[in-house]
């Protein structure tokens, strides 16, 4: 089995129905992304060389010699009728029959494809058909284009060129944080005023901490981890604080530290808490969906150490790590 | 599957206008409590629910949700429906309930992606 083959959707979703895991998605590449991503329409051929059906096969040799390509699509009164390609006019040699109209020697068996769908279904479709080429229909069954192997190589190489572009901007704007700042330790520090009950506006911050994330480079496993932990720490601030608290996040080249401090009302039992299912929260809370005693077991599960103190009447503190890969953040070591 | 044919296979009429309805949805999730979605979700799924405040959203975008129906018919607040505009989640609203949804869409190939944690 050849390694850099792309995978089937059985295969990426899981064999026997099983759910991806963070593993296993980290596991699919770019290419394979790509393939589910770009849709047919976008690396297709639209220069459309077509022939009718009733001029002769010598006519159509021409056309493909002219274009250099090894097939075409037949148009009858408008509509998709077959395909006639090299293999159909040898097959004509063999008979000496040149002179013989497309009609007679085109494929009838109409195998297309639609072009909103992703280039991992043409891929799939060469594969099962042993066809090098295939008509594109759009949704009313219309000819729009021809799609090859090669357009959709091309068109990866293309996606993986913008990708690796976007990549360098990213790059970039993360280096001038973490590498043209030079200190022996740089932090960039984010701080968000969290209101108690302030239901409508739960989430803001959460959204952009992860969206700071992504900017500055962190990869999407990292951001989605920071995502869930930081908004149930900032749900936590709007259920159940007297005055509300503050959430900071501070990112550094190896490490992101996100905190939530509120002056109270504090937790009389801390072990009580980080119980799973062990929860104080209103009817108002779990009638929009929190409030299960989740949170912060949901927290320490995706963060790498988890600290929680709280004094009654003094308020609580709560410290979530999450360590990063070198790769991450490219800060430049002095010395 | 494509959420194009999400949609179609739920009967369902999309709420927010600038939808990419091409983007790929490799599994599904139901559930209304949202500490649950938080927690045992993977990356890329659908979320159906019965909830339908602005929570839902921000739930979904931070365990990157890329699309959300809601079932029953139910028809999100107003503040949900902006929220999702802004932050460019497809929010889609389908007549079934909650079994036939989740059946539907698992019997037409798309898997679970609710995960078991300890």
């Amino acid at each position: 089995m050849c390694p850099n083959r792309i995978r089937t959707e059985q295969e990426i979703h899981g064999r026997h129905g099983r759910p991806i895991t963070d593993q296993d998605a980290h596991e699919i590449n770019r290419v394979e992304e790509l393939s589910y991503d770009l849709k047919i329409h976008e690396v297709m051929s639209k220069n459309l060389q077509t022939a009718s059906p009733d001029i002769s096969l010598s006519d159509v040799l021409k056309i493909l010699r002219i274009n250099r390509i090894s097939g075409v699509p037949v148009i009858q009164d408008e509509k998709l009728v077959g395909v006639i390609s090299i293999e159909d006019i040898v097959r004509a040699l063999q008979n000496n029959d040149l002179t013989e109209t497309v009609g007679q020697y085109m494929t009838r068996e109409l195998v297309t494809v639609a072009s909103f769908d992703s280039i991992v279904k043409a891929m799939q479709t060469f594969a099962e058909k042993h066809v090098g080429r295939l008509p594109v229909v759009d949704e009313e069954k219309k000819l729009v284009g021809m799609i090859t192997k090669g357009d959709i190589t091309r068109g990866i190489l293309v996606a993986l060129q913008k990708d690796y572009k976007a990549e360098e901007v990213r790059r970039y704007r993360a280096s001038h944080l973490f590498e043209d700042i030079i200190s022996d330790r740089t932090t960039l520090v984010l701080r968000y005023n969290i209101k108690a009950q302030d239901f409508t506006h739960g989430g803001n911050a959460s959204s952009h901490i992860k969206r700071a994330l992504l900017r500055l480079g962190a990869d999407a496993q990292i951001a989605r981890r920071c995502g869930i932990a930081v908004y149930e720490a900032e749900t936590n601030l709007i259920i159940h604080t007297t005055h509300g608290g503050i959430l900071k996040l501070e990112v550094e080249p190896h490490r992101i530290t996100m905190s939530t401090t509120d002056d109270g009302p504090g937790i009389p039992d801390v072990e009580q808490v980080l119980q799973p299912g062990y929860s104080t929260a209103t009817d108002q809370v779990r009638e929009m969906g929190f409030g299960a005693g989740m949170g912060l077991v949901n927290i320490k599960r995706c963060v790498d150490n988890m600290e929680l103190e709280s004094t009654v009447g003094k308020g609580t503190k709560l410290i979530m790590r999450i360590h990063v890969p070198a790769e991450n953040f490219n800060a430049r070591k002095e010395g | 599957m494509n959420l194009n044919q999400v949609i179609e296979l739920v009967g369902g009429t999309t709420l927010t206008t600038e939808a990419d309805l091409n983007i790929n949805i490799q599994g599904g999730y139901g559930a209304d409590l949202m500490s649950d979605v938080l927690a045992a979700s993977q990356p890329n799924a659908v979320l159906l629910t019965g909830l339908t405040n602005p929570q839902v959203v921000r739930t979904a975008q931070m365990a990157d949700f890329r699309a959300i129906i809601f079932v029953r018919g139910k028809q999100p607040q107003a503040e949900t429906l902006e929220l999702a505009e802004q932050e460019n989640m497809p929010l889609i609203t389908s007549p079934l309930g909650m079994f036939e949804l989740c059946g539907r869409l698992h019997k037409a190939g798309l898997p679970s992606f609710e995960s078991n944690v300890s």
